[in-house]
């Protein structure tokens, strides 16, 4: 295993009176893939939130367990949530772009943050933004259009590139490809394998094939606990455990 | 458990069976390859040339099977393994088809000059029977013990070829006539070692099939020590 970027330890989670997650144990290596299958339900999106503090909105829910980040656990009572979302930011399943254009997209974040002040200086980010999410060259003419007005694919990009305008060092994607076509899918695959060099990626996906072709480490999940986890080509040529193998081979249920 | 894609069992099912079928036209032209060479049968030779080309027409659809199956099903774990494993051993299977029709042509050659002893050819060839039996049943049940057996009995094959083939030399050194049937039925012997060899794959297939397990290339002591998840550590990072 390589260094790990985020501990999981004895993580418990409960909506209310039904528990969710059972206790996971999980490294999540840095600047590597890791992906997150199983069936609905299974906890892998709920485990997914936790990871940024997602779940603090939802007032039933409550967390047992620590998730360090670096080595510092992110449900102390001193962490600034919305720092730690800075660090550790999330792309939906939706593409969800502000309804601004695509050049206050990037900018927004990276402004209120004060990571660059107007002008030039966010000019340039803007543009570095774009380019590293491969966007640059489709939009360079269209900067000032509304975000909205372009392609599913083309906006889940935008959002990748504004999630990354704030310098993140982890990525959080809820099933960020389920809404579009396989060329996009793919454009978006590319894009990841591209961002790994600089982030350390965790995708929740429905799409085993996706989750092989991706990732370099895949957990599988079943009814709120970790069965699984290993190297992905290991996890999908000879899992060890029975429920993994009748997941990823089509025999569950 | 059955595939929630019913579709999906039935054509892994049908691979199944057409292996078990080209797996028993092999058997049986081994079988009938060496018979023909011991009762100098040029009948039954020219009969197992002849239906060598079923075998191929086998491997051939077998080809087809596996590649529909990759390319629709996209096949994961014990799937994708079995797929792979047969990908490789009905190439095996083709060769002691090909290693058959060897045979039947050293019965036709060894016509004129019938060979007057044939040593141990007909232990040996039950021998190499008996291994492919083995190496199709442990593929048919998915039996691993019994895929060992096909692995460690292998080497006992290799000693009946080379006790065959020194015999040979002998009879060559002491009868001159008996040159061209000696080098004839000491290429039959080499034939029928290399049948075993290719059951051997089939064996070790079956084994990778099953447990996932890559034991080509390892002595079977080490085998064995894979099998019981000893001194096996393929989890390196790269």
């Amino acid at each position: 295993m390589n260094t790990s970027k985020i501990s999981i330890n004895q993580l418990k989670l409960w909506y209310g009176e039904s528990q969710a997650l059972h206790g996971i144990d999980l490294d999540i290596a840095e600047k590597k893939i890791t992906s997150f299958i199983g069936p609905s339900g299974c906890g892998k999106s709920t485990l997914l939130r936790c990871l940024n503090r997602m779940n603090d909105h939802i007032s039933s829910c409550r967390i047992e367990g620590s998730v360090l980040i670096d080595g510092n656990d992110i449900y102390d009572p001193s962490v600034d949530v919305v720092q730690l979302r800075s660090h550790v930011g999330m792309v939906f399943q939706k593409p969800n772009p502000f309804p601004k254009s695509i050049y206050e997209n990037i900018a927004y974040a990276p402004r209120i943050h004060g990571l660059a002040s107007k002008g030039p200086e966010m000019d340039n980010l803007v543009e570095a933004v774009l380019r590293k999410a491969g966007l640059w060259e489709e939009v360079k003419d269209k900067l000032h259009e509304p975000g909205t007005a372009l392609s599913g694919g083309q906006q889940q990009r935008l959002c990748i590139a504004r999630t990354i305008a704030v310098k993140p060092e982890v990525i959080l994607m809820d099933e960020p490809c389920s809404a579009l076509d396989p060329i996009a899918s793919t454009k978006i695959e590319e894009l990841m394998d591209e961002l790994k060099q600089d982030y350390t990626i965790i995708i929740v996906t429905h799409s085993m094939q996706q989750a092989a072709r991706v990732s370099d480490y895949t957990a599988f999940f079943y009814m709120g606990n970790l069965i699984e986890f290993g190297k992905t080509g290991n996890i999908f040529t000879k899992p060890q455990q029975q429920q993994t193998e009748d997941y990823i081979t089509g025999r569950f249920g | 458990m059955q595939h929630t894609m019913k579709r999906f069992d039935e054509e892994l099912d049908a691979l199944k069976e057409h292996i078990l079928a080209m797996g028993g036209l092999v058997e049986r032209a081994v079988g009938n390859s060496v018979q023909s060479m011991l009762e100098q049968n040029a009948k039954l030779a020219k009969k197992t040339i002849k239906r060598d080309r079923a075998i191929n027409a086998l491997e051939v659809q077998c080809d087809e099977m596996t590649r529909d199956l990759l390319v629709r099903r996209q096949p994961a774990a014990k799937d994708l393994r079995f797929i792979m494993g047969i990908i490789k051993l009905v190439t095996d299977l083709e060769r002691m088809g090909d290693l058959a029709i060897g045979i039947a042509k050293g019965t036709l050659y060894s016509l004129d000059n019938p060979p007057r002893v044939f040593s141990n050819l007909d232990i040996m060839s039950e021998k190499v029977l008996r291994q492919i039996d083995r190496a199709l049943e442990a593929f048919s049940r998915g039996d691993t013990e019994l895929a060992m057996t096909v692995i460690e009995k292998d080497a006992g094959i290799d000693v009946l070829y080379k006790r065959l083939y020194r015999e040979m030399l002998t009879y060559m050194v002491e009868y001159p006539k008996s040159i061209s049937s000696s080098i004839i039925l000491s290429n039959v012997a080499k034939n029928l070692e290399r049948i075993s060899d290719h059951a051997t794959n089939i064996a070790e297939m079956v084994i990778y099939i099953e447990h996932g397990h890559d034991i080509r290339h390892v002595d079977h002591e080490a085998a064995a020590r894979i099998l019981a998840g000893e001194d096996f550590d393929d989890d390196d990072d790269e």
